[in-house]
């Protein structure tokens, strides 16, 4: 950076100080993802992997050992494709109606998009609880057995926000002009949707799209409301089971994750800067 | 069909409203009529444990709401705004390095700030349970160097308030690394040539430019914290129960609903009250 490099001495005090404080903010990140790595190759003493004993490769080698553990992995990908897939097209609806139209309600549109994310969780997911229990599902009036539909139902109602916003900030600076320029050339409405418009923002949808996802698998608080005593997803799992044992998988099973997370986004960071490189 | 204003964006009849209406419809369904359901169910009447509430104007369980449980709305509002302070100090220079100083690894940077959010928020504050727990190796030194007493850091309010910062903070960087990534480098070289020293450049220029950033994460750290269950539980014990705690007994456990929805009102009641004030202060109301 331009800026900054020709620093007085007192200034060059502070810089390295602010530099630190950055680096052992980043450090500080890492400590529990250190643990928890480290704890998945423990041979825990009781029930409970909280005390470091000794090393083994048991647990890498039993990844699947907790069947009810791995069975709600499984559960909480499923729900993550449906409520992801449902809020991704929702949520680009909107930010398409948002971005490419002028219209008269724009801002209390923004607004409401805003409101789901800015409540606070044990609230949306208590309302939703009375929502779908018996008695009180006034407007719906019929009985909603807790599960996979209520968890899907719920997590797409704040999902679609996180897309709408995502996907509205990604297509904002495109050159719509490019549609007209297309049509002008011949091209059909259709033809201009699949080789000019949804190429300019799968990007955007793409990256909406991930977001949901993770968030998803990720949800604790509003899914532990709705999921009812039957459907268990990963972290409602972890929580319950958390009481009376906490097995090494859990933190195999979390590794794996974040290397697959982390794959995906190096993946994804690659192929955009190349994009860019090309373009 | 085809003038288009500024932005591109064009005259469309009722392509828009049909491009918005399933996902509104869904908001409404699934956001707006539950809240109604709630308000309802804050003022009715439970006879028994067995038997359905009726709507009743039962003002009675707001009384109770704030009588019984004064303490934990309190714990819950100090938790959260310390925690959030605290995850501005951490989190502010850490935004400002990468923004500014992060040059060509500002990507690869921004991304170890999000890696360690892949692994479930559950599963983290577990991992702080084994770190600040009286067996690890952490507290044993600090014990020893008389950093900490015998009774160790587990089951205490900083434990608690903690896990919180540790568990939000990606929530107040990444929005303020947004705010000053936008600032022109042009801007604090000029305020240099007119001899303003880092300091100087930083309190005139760089600050006031970042608040939207510093307005929009410390909100998105307050409210999760501040309606957090999960790390008072984990972390905590009966002197640190909060709100959370509370309303998910009283749903899950009690299945006292009446007092549930009128605990969870007046918990987004404060909340919506606290961020319109903080709004003001900070003068970022367009942001809301």
């Amino acid at each position: 950076m331009s800026s900054g490099t020709v620093t007085a001495p007192a200034g060059r005090v502070g810089r390295f100080f602010v530099n630190a404080w950055a680096a052992f903010a980043l450090i500080y990140l890492f400590i529990p993802i250190f643990v928890i790595v480290l704890f998945s190759f423990n041979n825990p003493a009781g029930r409970f992997n909280v005390i470091w004993q000794e090393f083994t490769f048991d647990n890498w080698l039993h990844p699947f050992a907790d069947e009810g553990l791995v069975d709600a992995l499984i559960l909480s990908l499923q729900i993550a494709a449906i409520a992801t897939f449902v809020a991704t097209v929702l949520g680009t609806f909107i930010a398409i109606a948002l971005v490419r139209y002028r219209i008269r309600g724009g801002e209390p549109i923004n607004f409401l998009l805003v409101l789901p994310l800015t409540t606070p969780e044990i609230v949306l997911g208590g309302s939703l609880l009375l929502l779908f229990i018996r008695p009180t599902g006034a407007l719906l009036n019929q009985d909603f057995s807790l599960g996979t539909t209520t968890i899907v139902i719920a997590q797409v109602m704040f999902l679609v926000s996180y897309v709408a916003i995502t996907v509205r900030a990604r297509v904002r600076g495109l050159d719509w002009t490019l549609e007209d320029a297309a049509m002008d050339l011949g091209a059909s409405p259709t033809r201009t949707f699949f080789r000019v418009t949804l190429p300019l923002i799968l990007p955007g949808i793409l990256a909406a799209a991930l977001l949901a996802f993770a968030l998803s698998i990720d949800d604790f608080i509003i899914t532990y409301f709705v999921s009812g005593p039957e459907t268990t997803t990963f972290p409602v799992r972890i929580f319950n089971q958390s009481r009376t044992a906490t097995p090494p998988q859990i933190n195999v099973l979390s590794t794996m994750i974040l290397i697959v997370s982390v794959a995906i986004l190096a993946i994804g960071t690659v192929w955009q800067s190349r994009k860019r490189r090309i373009s | 069909m085809n003038e288009r204003d500024d932005e591109g964006r064009r005259r469309g009849g009722v392509t828009p409203w049909l491009l918005l209406a399933p996902g509104m419809l869904w908001l409404a369904l699934f956001f707006f009529v539950p809240l109604w359901t709630l308000f309802r169910m804050s003022l009715s009447e439970r006879t028994d444990r067995f038997s359905d509430p009726t709507f009743n104007w039962e003002w009675s369980n707001y009384r109770e709401a704030f009588s019984q449980f004064g303490d934990q709305f309190f714990r819950s509002f100090l938790y959260g705004a310390t925690a959030t302070l605290i995850a501005l100090l951490i989190g502010y220079p850490l935004a400002y390095v990468i923004a500014f100083r992060g040059g060509r690894w500002r990507n690869l940077l921004l991304g170890l700030v999000v890696v360690p959010f892949f692994t479930n928020y559950l599963i983290r504050t577990l991992a702080w349970r084994t770190i600040l727990g009286n067996e690890s190796w952490f507290v044993r030194t600090a014990q020893d160097i008389g950093l900490l007493g015998d009774e160790g850091i587990l089951r205490s309010a900083p434990a608690v308030i903690g896990g919180l910062t540790y568990n939000f903070l990606p929530f107040m960087v990444l929005p303020i690394y947004v705010a000053i990534e936008k600032i022109d480098p042009a801007l604090v070289d000029a305020a240099r040539d007119l001899y303003s020293n880092t300091w100087q450049a930083f309190r005139k220029i760089v600050f006031p430019m970042s608040l939207p950033g510093v307005f929009a994460g410390s909100l998105l750290v307050f409210i999760p914290a501040a309606g957090d269950f999960v790390n008072a539980y984990y972390l905590g014990d009966v002197d640190t129960t909060m709100i959370g705690n509370v309303v998910q007994d009283q749903f899950l456990v009690q299945g006292n609903y009446p007092v549930a929805a009128a605990l969870s009102f007046v918990f987004m009641g404060i909340v919506m009250v606290l961020v319109t004030i903080y709004a003001r202060v900070l003068g970022t109301e367009e942001l809301t």
